[in-house]
């Protein structure tokens, strides 16, 4: 299928395509608090997404809506043209969306090595007495996982830390290595959750190459929040602008910055 | 004479005979994805056939010149054996060097053909492509980050390869024959010199040099294809092409190249070389590693340490070169084997070393010491460029730290009246390239080369470096200032990293310092001095009181030497930024350019001189995100003590 619309590009491995992920009139309240309100939008198949908006505009609350961790009362969320009421982190992991954290989720005492081996336990077979026996499917896995895990390691360059302890790591590599926890398990979908959050600037830099190369590489989707406005225009092919739990602006990042609504939202309305 | 003959007089004639000879032998080995992975004699041999095919359909010439900017990856030396294989010249330039740089060192060779390892290094090719009009491909590596480049230069490596086999295939014996065709006389090698002290040229240098010291130095260490060797050193620097290329080639042992620079001496542990050339800024660093962690370790094994190391260093080196210990002393010292020096030996990847060469720069006695003490035979190795590095070197049983060795076999070292090191040798460079007048200044109508070193032959033929001849001036006051051997023995404090000294036709000698970050940085700590930088650690006037000390220490041995007591650091300041090569302070191999320096600090420079407290200076300071400012930095100018010359010293 083609897709004819101005965002997909020749020069992509993976041209952005059909919708894989639609999110229709989402409302999510806690008692009286309406953290959003009537949310729509959809996420194309290998583009990447940028959630942004004020602190409290409802933006992690969004990604744990997709991800399952909160359940809205109201609407429906459609994957691959199938319509879910409600999704659990487990459903979400099967269907193929990873995520990150805004405060580092990784086994800190373990090491790099073994964290990205945690991430591929959904694409173990084996059960614990064949593991603890290793009979071949479970010595199989282990060396496939391995692989797999080793390719990441050297994508994102942290060979010199595989056996690192995480706990002893600087925040970014930490960061560096839970965007590899979660590539580990193969994602269709990659919810990043403030990837660039408490960064100095060469480390800002070095995160959005990744994920850019991740998207470019894998063809993988990836759907991030951030707070910092320029990286996110330079590296998103659409953003959703959120605020008070309101949609405000949807589009390209251009198209985003000249929307009156979102620059009030950003830097106040002049009266 | 007929033996001389038969035997292979081109790198890729000894290719193709060490896959004869050991082809299902390891050649290369590359940690790759968590993984050692071998190349073989016989493969290293197929590939570069297939990839040496591809070259030449498209359009390597012989003789034409191919650049490479890469690490020391197989294909790398692959490439090189290709571009070898096509009678064409491997030019392996410096892979961190900017594009600015670069374009010159294309222009003036004419490069053809550029061997990338990464996006980052096509990236740099890519940009100065407009101005290298001679560049014709571009082949790259790694691919990752290339998908959306579709200049017509490019070729992957992968696609270089395939097209190759596919030439073999459909062509066997052609490419073969070009192979042939190659003489020992034809240049193989085109090495940039640093430009510490002059303009950068191209030295030349041929197959049948190269070879003839490779295989003389090999001899004299008696390696065999057994070794194993470590290929991390920049391959712009002949002396890792000789000795990850070159000797590699003519002996048949296997190199072993790390999975990336900050693995270095996890991988080096694994592997476990017996052959290790090492700049003293690696072995120092190795140094530095041991007692960084010695400060964490428990009390009981401090102890041990502290007693084992002092009892290694009275006797280690004297069991290492065969002199005569006391019995008591070698028990003990074998009991500190098993305690200390084996597993120390262990950390530090060297447990299997039984030959080590230090070479590029003065070591510190100390440190050389240190490896030495534990039965690390570290030895010393004098070379330049366009001497096919090997001229001078320390024998097994003849190791001294204040002299780099007698020259080597084969090579004729003499001194001019001024001083100078003259050296003859088989392996001496063919010429500067298309510069016959340059050429024609350093070497002699009888062969000999003028090195522009300063040297001082020993009555044991042990060669004994001074300074760079042009280097070497007065103070004002007639006593002899020899800017070198003052800044070396400046650095041997391992809390300076750099030193520029300044007394030529002055009154007294100052310097400028560059502290060791990480030295001066674990000493603040211990110290409980909070710092937040490299500037404001040079800032603190407890930082200018300790190198005062360390001055001091050294002035006290230049007060020792008679020659160089007259020139003591008097005063010095600390700089507020570490000296770079990027801004050209420094070489890419980290030597100083004092000119360079000078030129930039000139007014603080006349500040020592003129005696000022301190001195407000006009800094470039670059930024996070790469742009330039300046801004005024205050900087304090210190004293240092100096001491009167040794009186038994002077009396002789």
């Amino acid at each position: 299928m083609m897709d004819m619309s101005p965002l997909t590009t020749h020069t992509r491995a993976f041209p952005i395509g059909a919708p894989i992920l639609e999110l229709n009139g989402i409302s999510l309240r806690f008692g009286g608090v309406k953290a959003l309100t009537n949310i729509s939008f959809d996420i194309r198949e290998h583009e990447v997404r940028a959630i942004i908006g004020p602190n409290g505009a409802g933006k992690s609350s969004m990604l744990n809506v997709i991800n399952g961790m909160y359940r809205p009362q109201e609407g429906s969320i459609t994957f691959r043209g199938q319509k879910y009421a409600r999704m659990t982190p487990t459903r979400a992991a099967h269907m193929g969306i990873a995520r990150t954290f805004q405060n580092i989720a990784l086994f800190k005492g373990m090491t790099v090595l073994d964290n990205l081996m945690a991430g591929r336990n959904l694409k173990m077979r084996a059960g614990v007495l064949e593991v603890a026996l290793q009979l071949p499917r479970a010595r199989r896995e282990e060396i496939e996982s391995r692989e797999a895990v080793e390719e990441i390691i050297e994508f994102l360059e942290i060979e010199h830390i595989r056996k690192t302890p995480v706990a002893r790591l600087p925040y970014g590599l930490q960061k560096r290595v839970e965007l590899g926890r979660a590539l580990a398990a193969e994602p269709k979908i990659l919810l990043l959750d403030e990837p660039m959050a408490g960064m100095n600037i060469e480390e800002k830099q070095d995160m959005s190459r990744f994920i850019l190369d991740v998207n470019d590489h894998y063809g993988t989707t990836v759907v991030l929040i951030e707070h910092d406005m320029g990286v996110v225009m330079d590296i998103s092919d659409r953003v959703v602008v959120l605020d008070y739990g309101k949609k405000i602006g949807d589009g390209t990042p251009d198209e985003v910055r000249s929307n009156q609504d979102v620059i009030d939202a950003y830097l106040g309305v002049a009266h | 004479m007929a033996e001389q003959t038969s035997k292979p007089k081109t790198f890729p004639k000894l290719l193709l005979r060490n896959a004869a000879a050991r082809g299902a032998d390891p050649a290369i080995r590359e940690k790759s994805r968590g993984v050692w992975r071998t190349m073989t004699w016989a493969q290293f041999a197929d590939e570069t056939e297939a990839v040496a095919a591809a070259l030449m359909a498209r359009d390597l010439k012989r003789g034409a010149h191919v650049a490479f900017l890469s690490g020391n990856r197989p294909r790398l030396y692959v490439a090189m054996a290709a571009t070898h294989w096509a009678g064409a010249v491997a030019t392996p330039l410096f892979e961190d060097s900017p594009p600015e740089e670069i374009a010159p060192l294309l222009q003036q060779a004419g490069v053809t053909h550029i061997f990338a390892e990464d996006q980052e290094q096509v990236d740099k090719a890519l940009r100065i492509l407009p101005t290298c009009p001679s560049v014709r491909f571009i082949i790259y590596d790694k691919d990752r980050g290339m998908r959306h480049y579709k200049q017509p230069q490019l070729v992957s490596y992968a696609d270089l390869l395939r097209d190759g086999r596919a030439r073999l295939a459909a062509q066997p014996g052609a490419t073969r024959m070009e192979a042939e065709r190659g003489q020992g006389e034809d240049a193989a090698f085109l090495f940039f010199t640093s430009g510490a002290t002059g303009p950068v040229r191209g030295v030349v240098h041929t197959h049948a040099g190269l070879i003839e010291r490779a295989e003389t130095a090999a001899a004299m260490d008696k390696l065999t294809a057994a070794d194993l060797a470590l290929a991390y050193l920049p391959p712009a620097w002949i002396g890792q092409s000789l000795f990850s290329y070159g000797q590699s080639l003519a002996t048949g042992y296997c190199i072993c190249c790390p999975e990336s620079i900050e693995t270095l001496f996890t991988d080096m542990r694994e592997i476990g070389p017996t052959y290790f050339l090492a700049p003293p800024s690696v072995l120092e660093l190795l140094v530095s590693r041991v007692e960084l962690r010695m400060q964490d370790a428990g009390a009981i094994k401090r102890g041990l340490y502290k007693m084992f190391m002092a009892l290694a260093r009275r006797v280690g080196d004297k069991i290492l070169s065969g002199r005569g210990v006391f019995i008591g002393s070698r028990l003990a010292y074998a009991l500190g084997g098993l305690v200390i020096y084996g597993p120390l030996k262990d950390v530090l990847g060297l447990s299997r070393v039984r030959v080590a060469y230090t070479a590029g720069d003065a070591v510190s006695p100390a440190v050389l010491g240190f490896f030495r003490a534990l039965g690390v035979n570290v030895k010393q190795l004098y070379g330049a460029t366009e001497t096919g590095f090997f001229v001078a070197m320390q024998r097994d049983r003849g190791v001294r730290p204040d002299t780099v060795g007698p020259a080597a076999e084969g090579v004729e070292v003499k001194l001019t009246p001024q001083r100078e090191i003259l050296v003859r040798s088989p392996g001496l460079f063919k010429e500067y390239l298309r510069d016959p007048q340059a050429t024609a200044a350093v070497k002699t109508p009888d062969g000999f080369f003028h090195t522009g070193d300063a040297g001082r032959l020993d009555d044991d033929g042990h060669l004994r470096l001074l300074d760079r001849v042009a280097d070497i001036g007065a103070l004002a006051n007639g006593a002899l200032f020899s800017p070198g051997r003052i800044e070396n023995r400046l650095r041997f404090s391992p809390y300076i990293k750099q030193a520029a000294v300044f007394g030529d036709r002055r009154e007294t000698v100052c310097a400028l310092i560059d502290i060791d970050t990480a030295a001066v940085g674990a000493w603040a700590d211990t110290h409980e001095i909070a710092f937040t930088g490299h500037a404001d650690l040079a800032a603190r006037e407890e930082v200018s009181a300790l190198i005062a000390e360390e001055i001091a220490k050294a002035n006290a041995d230049l007060a020792a030497d008679p020659s160089l007591a007259g020139a003591q650091v008097s005063r010095f300041l600390l700089l507020h930024k570490e000296l770079d090569p990027d801004d050209g302070a420094l070489t890419r191999m980290r030597e100083l350019r004092r000119g360079v320096v000078a030129a930039r600090h000139a007014p603080l420079i006349e500040a020592m001189h003129a005696g000022r407290p301190r001195v407000q200076f006009d800094a470039e300071v670059m930024h996070e995100d790469g742009s330039v400012t300046t801004a005024e930095v205050d900087l304090r100018i210190s004293d240092a003590k100096t001491f009167p010359p040794a009186p038994s010293m002077k009396a002789a």
